[in-house]
């Protein structure tokens, strides 16, 4: 029989002043398998510390109770006692007296008596403890990284720099995101491709990264630290090692494309370059508007194309990888405008999307950076910006606030007062959240100086009259009811995890909330983590956030993968599940029941088998297990048998 | 009634004047609402301060002036006072006042003002009036 040393915590007055502790030790000092027993005001202090590790040697005993506050605070630290004191580590249990019942009883002899029977179950459950031994396995050292904006470039820039090999995949034929959309960004009103290509490039020639576009991720298996990862690559019609930008393919190619780069404002060809600072700097074959791949059709690219880099016959192909952490960054996508039909977006030209004003200011854009609306190139003297498009309207649209578009809606009034001086720009908004560095400047100085008119209210309606867009509002600070007869309007729309990320987070089995962004492990201490291990989360895949927010997030995501990468093990608890052989009929509930994919029938033995490393010891099995036969480590049924008699007897 | 901004309308020369007259920029208000809500008189007016200043924000300063507001300000600057923006509400309050007097005419010309008025009436009297009733 073990000899089990209970140790009561204080706390200072959170638990003694609701449980009786001296009372508890006099108590059980005489229950069967207590071979001592002590209290103490903080047991987790050094001095309370040495009290278990002197009782230890004293009384030679092998297997601890801590009655103090949730393990999830200090068990990892009277694990360590046990250690220092040679006993193995699993023959500690926490007796949870306070988060469990002294904060929440008032009553002292109630407090008493719950914290007797909590106790009592700790020492019931230790009795059949087994001394278990932390699980490892081997770490590939190679990361994935999914998606290619600001986020995921960050990220992998970070990884290699920490001299780890980066696998990047991205779906589209270039990286850079929406930011590489972005006319400037706030409140620096620095130019957003300036910033980012530099990044780009010094992606596109690390040696330590290898960077698939037009690619997604097929499949992935495996586990934390050794996943097997399969990329589908779609056919590279243009081989980017031959094609030296000449140009000359889109001039003979007749067919034009409304061109998704510029938000469908200009066009393109179906054999085109994204953009000019595209990475990897390269043409790129759209098949699905390309006349024809058999040159009977068209095949006037391949005639014109000096370099010979021009090849219909090019296939889809699956890449094998192995890698050790995933970076999720799968980035975002505009909430749909056509949802909201009274802004008449589709219907009026002049009515355009935040992003679509983004490629207007842009000196890449369709109009080289100078502003036109789209119906009649007119220069727009009155522009009405309409803010929470889609967003906060729980009712009708998404509940939560985007976060991003107050301070790009002020960026856009701005750069519109630059380039028309004599125009007037209005903001229709509700709050105004300019919680960053800087931002609120950025906002007093727009509004004091500049000329900018912001208007408190939700617009109802925009519909035209003459060539005037006429936006209906109102400003509740006033309380009027305001109508302004605008040349141009944009609609500052909320945003939505991009349309790709809701297939991908399927294959790749990790969380999502209910608007379908990445679950952090935990909201404010895992912010980078999923509950998945060795998934990690950057940028607006988790949520909306800014392009400061999204590099530092990137840069945390990619210190957590390095911690991984760089372990020659990962190790994982034993508390996982087991199968008892003798039982097993093999029937596969289990199999089924696992959210991990841990559990695996064997074809020859007919008997299921845990894979450790994958296993999370969540319990499901156990509970769907007909015949007993799977169970959990140090939490087996006759465990929780002799836990749950102690409770029912109420003693 | 709705109210139709214009970029013609929103900044007249009636801002300009207020503005001029007071030295304050009205457009550095953002609408916290502690001058209204530590007025001691707000209870009695029909705008309480930060609507004027709303009001001058989007050129409605004829609603303004023919208000009880302006006359009920005793000028106390409290509001001036507390503004987080530095703005000096009660300045811009005499603004309103003084160009609603302004516009009633009844320009006073000293050339007008006998020896004998001139020497009883109290200095300060006078100045005010000129302040008022001039320019």
């Amino acid at each position: 029989m073990k000899r089990i040393g209970v140790f009561i915590c204080h706390c200072g007055i959170n638990i003694k002043d609701t449980v009786d502790v001296e009372r508890l030790t006099q108590e059980l000092e005489d229950y069967p398998g207590v071979a001592y027993i002590e209290n103490y005001m903080f047991m987790c202090s050094d001095p309370g510390q040495n009290t278990i590790k002197n009782a230890i040697r004293e009384h030679k005993l092998d297997g601890i109770v801590v009655a103090a506050c949730s393990p999830t605070l200090h068990e990892s630290t009277f694990q360590t006692v046990l250690k220092e004191s040679n006993l193995n580590e699993f023959q500690l249990e926490i007796a949870n007296i306070r988060e469990q019942c002294s904060w929440v009883h008032n009553d002292i002899e109630q407090g008493t008596h719950k914290a007797r029977l909590i106790i009592k179950t700790a020492i019931e459950k230790l009795k059949l403890n087994e001394s278990l031994y932390p699980v490892s396995a081997p770490v590939t050292k190679k990361a994935l990284v999914i998606g290619g904006g600001i986020s995921g470039i960050q990220a992998a820039l970070d990884i290699a720099d920490g001299g780890y090999q980066v696998v990047m995949v991205e779906k589209k034929p270039s990286i850079g995101g929406h930011m590489i959309q972005l006319s400037e960004t706030f409140p620096t009103l620095d130019c957003s491709q300036c910033i980012l290509t530099p990044k780009m490039v010094a992606l596109s020639k690390h040696k330590n990264i290898k960077l698939y576009v037009n690619s997604e991720l097929e499949s992935i298996d495996g586990y934390v630290g050794n996943f097997n990862v399969k990329i589908k690559q779609k056919a590279l019609y243009v081989d980017p090692a031959k094609c030296n930008l000449c140009d000359d393919c889109t001039e003979v190619c007749p067919v034009l494309v409304p061109n998704e780069q510029e938000e469908g404002l200009g066009w393109r060809k179906a054999i085109y370059i994204p953009f000019p600072q595209a990475i990897p700097a390269t043409y790129t074959l759209d098949v699905e508007n390309c006349l024809g791949l058999e040159p009977i059709a068209c095949g006037k690219c391949r005639e014109k194309c000096t370099a010979e880099a021009i090849n219909y016959d090019a296939k889809e192909t699956i890449i094998e990888e192995e890698i050790g952490a995933v970076i999720v960054a799968t980035g975002f996508d505009l909430y749909p405008v056509e949802n909201i039909p009274e802004y008449g977006y589709g219907k009026y030209p002049d009515v355009i999307t935040s992003l679509q004003f983004e490629r207007i200011l842009s000196a890449t854009g369709p109009t080289g950076g100078e502003i036109y609306r789209p119906s009649d190139g007119k220069v727009p003297k009155e522009i009405v910006f309409v803010q929470c498009s889609g967003s906060r309207d729980p009712e009708h649209h998404l509940s939560y606030c985007s976060k991003i578009c107050c301070m790009y809606t002020l960026k856009h009034a701005k750069l519109y007062k630059h380039k028309i001086h004599n125009g007037q720009p209005y903001i229709f908004y509700i709050d105004i959240r300019a919680g960053g560095k800087r931002y609120e400047e950025f906002v007093q100085q727009a509004v004091s100086e500049e000329g900018i008119v912001y208007i408190r209210g939700k617009v109802a309606k925009i519909y035209k009259n003459g060539d005037k867009m006429i936006v209906m509002g109102m400003d509740t600070l006033s309380g009027k009811k305001i109508e302004v007869e605008a040349d141009l309007v944009v609609l500052a729309m909320g945003i939505v995890p991009s349309e790709g990320s809701h297939d991908l987070v399927k294959t790749m089995k990790i969380n999502t909330d209910d608007k379908g962004f990445l679950s952090e492990a935990h909201p404010k201490l895992r912010p980078v983590e999923s509950l998945q291990a060795g998934f990690y989360l950057a940028g607006t895949s988790q949520g909306p956030r800014d392009i400061p927010d999204s590099v530092s997030q990137a840069s945390g995501a990619a210190s957590k993968a390095l911690i991984l990468l760089s372990s020659d093990k990962i190790y994982h608890s034993p508390i996982i599940a087991w199968v008892d052989e003798d039982l097993c009929s093999g029937c596969t509930i289990c199999v089924g029941t696992c959210p991990y994919g841990a559990r695996e029938l064997n074809q020859v033995s007919k008997v299921v088998e845990v894979n450790e490393i994958l296993c999370e010891g969540c319990g499901a099995c156990i509970s769907a297990c007909p015949s007993g036969a799977a169970q959990q480590k140090n939490l087996t049924d006759n465990q929780i048998d002799n836990m749950i008699k102690i409770i029912a007897s109420g003693k | 009634m709705t109210l139709k901004i214009t970029r013609e309308n929103i900044k007249n020369s009636l801002v300009d004047k207020i503005e001029d007259i007071s030295g304050q920029n009205v457009f550095d208000c953002y609408q916290c609402g502690i001058c209204s809500s530590g007025c001691p008189v707000t209870d009695y007016m029909d705008f309480p301060p930060n609507q004027v200043m709303r009001l001058v924000q989007f050129g409605c300063v004829d609603e303004i002036l023919n208000s009880k507001t302006i006359w009920i300000c005793s000028t106390c600057l409290q509001c001036s006072t507390r503004c987080p923006k530095g703005i000096e509400v009660a300045k811009v309050m005499e603004a309103l006042r003084t160009i609603n007097l302004r516009q009633r005419g009844g320009t006073l010309n000293p050339d007008d003002l006998k020896s004998k008025e001139l020497k009883d009436l109290p200095q300060i009297a006078l100045v005010s009036a000129f302040r008022k009733l001039t320019g």
